[in-house]
C-alpha cells in the first residue's frame, strides 16, 4: 500500500475533521442539541465548525448564552452580530433574572462564576435540552484532562469522574433516560495554540478585547484586571493604563488581561507559543480558588 | 479544508507566519503510554513535556507545592497527570488523562493509562485510537508480567507502532548487555503477537538520557532517541486506503430556498480514497450509482481519504439513511448478523453472560444483539485460553459469538479498526459495558 504525499492531514485538518465528526454524531443521535455561545474565541470556533459540519444547510440548533450580567460590551455586541448573520435562535440564560426571581442568590464575593450553574441547569430543564456543545478542551486544566468527548450528566447536571463511559475509537455513547443530558466538547484534543491557528487560518473575526489596546487596569495577585463597573479598586490598589489583551474571556469581574502588544493574529499565535503560563491560570481569578476548583465546579454541573 | 489538506503544507505556512515551531504543517500522532509509576512513567510524560517547553510554569508551581505539602523529597510529576482529587487522595489513576505537546514536526496526543491489570479498560480504550504504544520496563527488573500483558492488549487493539522504553539505565551502569537481554526477550515475546513495528530505546526519563538527544552515556546504542523517533516514525500507510468505507453519519437536505434539491450524505472517511466519477454500492440495499461530487464546506474536492469529514452526494436518488455505509461494488465488507468478536469487558456491576442481550453500536450504526456464545476466556498474563468460562467479568477478554437484530456492515478489525470495532452498551444503565474487535462476520 503506498500513501502518495498528496494524502497527507495536517494537525488542523485532522482536529477539524474530528469536530466536525462529532458534532455531526450529536445532531444524528440526539433530541434538542444546544450550543453554549459565550462570544469567547473557543464557543466562537464551535461555531464555525458548526457551520461547516452542516453546509450548505444551515445550523440546526440554537445557541446558549449563559449571561452573567457582567459582560464586556465589545463581546455581547459581537455575540448578536453573529447571531444575526447565522440567522440563529439565542437562548439567554440570565443571571440577573435569575438574582430578580430568587433562583439563586449572590455569592459573598461578588463572583458570579459559581451561580452560573443553578441557571444554566434551569435554561436546560425548561427548553429540554439534552445535549450541551461545550468549548472546553482538555490542555486547560488538570480535571478536564480526563473529562470525554461526551461526558454524561445525571437529572441534576452533575458529573461523576469515577463513572464515566469508556470512549473506544470514535465510536460515542449519547444515550440517557429523560431528564439526563450530554455535555459534549468538540475541541477536547485542540491546544490554545491550535484554536489560535485555527482562527488565522480560517480568517475569523474576534471580539476586539483579544487584540492588544490600551485600557485602565489595576494589579493584583500579578494578574492585570480592567477598571469597569463590575470590579472597583481596593483601597491602596493604583489604576494605570497598560497595553493589554484578553487570553480568555469571562465574566468580567473575575476575568484579568495580560500585558501584550500583540494587536495580530499573527503576533497573538507568536506570543502563544512563547508563553509559559497557561490561559487559566493567567487570567482566571476563579480557577485560583483552590487545588480542585475546577473539579469541584464540574462536579456540580458547571461547564 | 480540501485543497488545504492537498497542499498543507504551502496553506498552513502561509496562515502562520513566522511562529516559531508551527512555521510547516504539521501532522498529529495518538500515543498511548501504559505502564506504573514505579516503571517512571510519569516522569517520563513529565520529561517530554517539559523538554519540548509543553509544561507551563504555573502547572509546575502546583505541582511543587503539592509535593511541599505533602512531605515529598522531590518534586512528583506523577501529580501532573494525576488530575483528580479522588486520585491524589488515594494516589492511584483511576482514568485515561489525555496530554498534549508539539514539536516543529508533529502535534501528539498522549493517551496516559494506569498500567495494572484493574485497569485494562483504560489501556484498551487508549489504545484504541492510538497510532503508537510506549511500553515502559525498569531495566533493574527487567520484563514483568504486566509489559506482557501491554504487549499483547497493543497487539489485540492493533496499535501500528510499538515502543519499549527500557528506563533506569542510569542505575544498571547503562548497561548495553543488561539492556540486549530486555531486547531480545522482547522481541522474541513480540514475535508471538501481531506486532506490526517493534523500537526498542534505552533511556533514563529522569536523566533526560536518549529522549530528546542521543546519550553520551550510552554510545553502544546507535538507534534514534525516543522524541526522534516519536517525530518521524512514518504513520501515513497505517491508513487503510484501499477499501473504500464511508459510514453515513447524518443526511444533509437544506430546508431552503435558495438551495433546492441538494441531498448530500455527511461523514468521516473510514478507509480507501473517494473520487467524482467513481462507481459505488450502497450497503445494506446493495444499490449502485456513481459519485457526483464530494463536498466540504469550502467547495467540492477531488477526492476525499480518512480522516476527512465530507459530504458524498451521488448521480441517482437512492434511498440512503444513517448507518448505511458506501463502497464499491467489488470490494465491499460482510453483510452480517452472526459475529464473531474479541470481547474486553468493562462493566464492574455486572459481567457478560451467554444469553444475555444488549445494545450495539458499530459504526454510525445501532442495533441489539444477543450474545449466542463464549468460547474462551483468555488469561492476558499467560495467553492461556479458559473454555470452561461462562462469564466474562470487568477487565476480562473472551471469544464471543453474536447474533444481531438487523445486519452489521463488518471487516475483520484485523484489516480495519473502524469498521471491525464495536461497543457494547447496556440497555438498563445506558453505560458502555464492552469494546468488541471482529473476528469473522457471516
Amino acid at each position: 500500500m503506498t500513501t502518495p504525499a498528496a494524502y497527507r492531514v495536517s494537525h488542523l485538518a485532522a482536529l477539524e475533521a474530528e469536530s466536525i465528526f462529532v458534532m455531526r454524531e450529536v445532531v444524528a443521535e440526539m433530541e434538542r442539541p444546544v450550543l453554549l455561545f459565550s462570544g469567547g474565541k473557543d464557543s466562537i470556533v464551535m461555531l464555525r465548525l458548526a457551520q461547516k459540519a452542516f453546509a450548505p444547510a444551515n445550523i440546526p440548533f440554537p445557541v446558549m448564552h449563559v449571561d452573567t450580567g457582567h459582560n464586556f460590551p465589545e463581546v455581547l455586541e459581537y455575540r448578536d452580530q453573529r447571531v444575526a448573520e447565522l440567522g440563529l435562535q439565542l437562548v439567554v440564560a440570565s443571571v440577573p433574572e435569575a438574582l430578580a426571581n430568587g433562583l439563586v442568590r449572590e455569592s459573598g464575593d461578588g463572583m458570579r462564576n459559581r451561580i452560573q450553574t443553578p441557571v444554566l441547569l434551569d435554561a436546560v430543564e425548561k427548553h429540554r435540552f439534552d445535549a450541551l456543545f461545550g468549548g472546553a478542551r482538555r490542555d486547560e486544566e488538570k480535571a478536564r484532562a480526563k473529562e470525554r468527548m461526551f461526558s454524561f450528566r445525571d437529572e441534576f447536571g452533575q458529573w461523576d469522574p469515577k463513572n464515566q463511559r469508556p470512549e473506544l475509537w470514535s465510536l460515542y455513547n449519547g444515550r440517557h433516560h429523560p431528564g439526563e443530558s450530554i455535555r459534549v466538547f468538540p475541541l477536547s484534543n485542540w491546544t490554545e495554540l491550535d484554536v489560535w491557528h485555527y482562527i488565522a487560518r480560517e480568517r475569523i473575526p474576534l471580539p476586539a478585547i483579544y487584540y492588544a489596546h490600551e485600557r485602565e487596569v489595576i494589579e493584583r495577585d500579578g494578574m492585570f484586571y480592567a477598571v469597569n463597573e463590575f470590579f472597583r479598586p481596593r483601597a491602596g490598589e493604583e489604576r494605570f493604563k497598560a497595553q493589554v489583551r484578553y487570553r480568555t474571556v469571562g465574566d468580567a469581574s473575575c476575568t484579568a488581561a495580560v500585558r501584550s502588544d500583540a494587536d495580530t493574529v499573527e503576533k497573538v499565535i507568536e506570543e502563544v507559543a512563547a508563553t509559559r503560563i497557561t490561559e487559566r491560570g493567567a487570567t482566571r481569578g476563579d480557577d485560583r480558588v483552590s487545588e480542585a476548583a475546577m473539579e469541584d465546579r464540574k462536579r456540580e454541573g458547571y461547564f | 479544508m480540501s485543497t488545504e489538506i492537498v497542499a498543507s503544507a504551502n496553506a498552513e505556512a502561509r496562515a502562520v507566519t513566522g511562529a516559531g515551531p508551527e512555521a510547516r504543517a504539521m501532522d498529529l500522532l495518538r500515543f498511548a503510554t501504559a505502564g506504573s509509576v514505579d516503571d517512571g512513567k510519569s516522569t517520563l510524560i513529565g520529561r517530554l513535556l517539559y523538554d519540548t517547553k509543553s509544561l507551563f510554569t504555573d502547572q509546575l508551581a502546583a505541582v511543587e507545592a503539592v509535593s511541599a505539602a505533602r512531605g515529598d523529597e522531590y518534586t512528583d510529576l506523577a501529580l501532573l497527570t494525576d488530575g483528580l482529587r479522588a486520585e491524589r487522595e488515594q494516589g492511584i489513576t483511576i482514568d485515561v488523562a489525555y496530554r498534549y505537546f508539539a514539536t516543529p514536526r508533529r502535534k501528539f496526543i498522549i493517551a496516559d493509562t494506569p498500567g495494572h491489570i484493574q485497569y485494562t479498560r483504560n489501556m484498551v480504550t487508549g489504545a484504541s485510537t492510538a497510532d503508537l504504544a510506549l511500553i515502559l520496563v525498569d531495566a533493574r527488573k527487567g520484563l514483568v508480567e504486566q509489559s506482557r500483558r501491554h504487549a499483547f492488549l497493543c497487539s489485540l487493539l492493533r496499535v501500528p507502532h510499538l515502543v519499549l522504553c527500557v528506563n533506569k539505565m542510569d542505575l544498571v551502569d547503562w548497561s548495553q548487555e543488561v539492556y540486549e537481554r530486555i531486547a531480545d526477550e522482547f522481541t522474541a515475546f513480540a514475535a508471538k503477537l501481531d506486532v506490526p513495528d517493534l523500537t526498542v530505546v534505552p533511556i533514563s526519563a529522569l536523566r533526560g538520557d536518549n529522549i530528546v538527544t542521543r546519550s553520551d552515556n550510552m554510545p553502544w546504542y546507535e538507534g534514534p532517541s525516543l522524541l526522534h523517533h516519536l517525530e518521524r516514525v512514518h504513520i501515513a500507510s497505517d491508513r487503510n486506503l484501499v477499501d473504500v468505507r464511508f459510514p453515513v453519519q447524518y443526511v444533509i437536505r437544506p430546508q431552503s430556498t435558495t438551495v433546492t434539491d441538494y441531498r448530500g450524505y455527511a461523514g468521516q472517511v473510514a478507509s480507501g480514497v473517494l473520487k467524482p466519477g467513481d462507481e459505488v454500492m450502497v450497503l445494506p440495499s446493495g444499490f449502485t450509482s456513481r459519485i457526483a461530487a464530494v463536498e466540504t464546506a469550502d467547495g467540492p474536492v477531488p477526492e476525499a481519504f480518512p480522516p476527512m469529514s465530507v459530504t458524498v452526494r451521488l448521480a441517482d436518488e437512492i434511498d440512503i439513511s444513517r448507518g448505511d455505509l458506501i463502497c464499491r461494488p467489488n470490494n465491499a465488507p460482510a453483510v452480517a448478523q452472526d459475529i464473531e468478536a474479541m470481547v474486553c469487558w468493562m462493566d464492574e456491576t455486572a459481567p457478560l453472560r451467554v444469553g444475555g442481550r444488549y445494545a450495539i453500536k458499530h459504526t454510525t450504526r445501532s442495533a441489539r444483539a444477543i450474545v449466542r456464545g463464549l468460547h474462551y476466556r483468555l488469561d492476558i498474563n499467560s495467553l492461556h485460553r479458559d473454555e470452561s468460562a461462562d462469564e466474562l467479568r470487568l477487565n476480562e477478554i473472551g471469544r464471543v459469538r453474536l447474533r444481531t437484530t438487523v445486519p452489521l456492515l463488518a471487516d475483520e478489525y484485523r484489516r480495519n479498526r473502524t469498521t471491525g470495532g464495536f461497543v457494547i452498551i447496556d440497555e438498563a444503565t445506558n453505560r458502555t459495558v464492552g469494546a468488541a474487535m471482529i473476528v469473522e462476520a457471516s
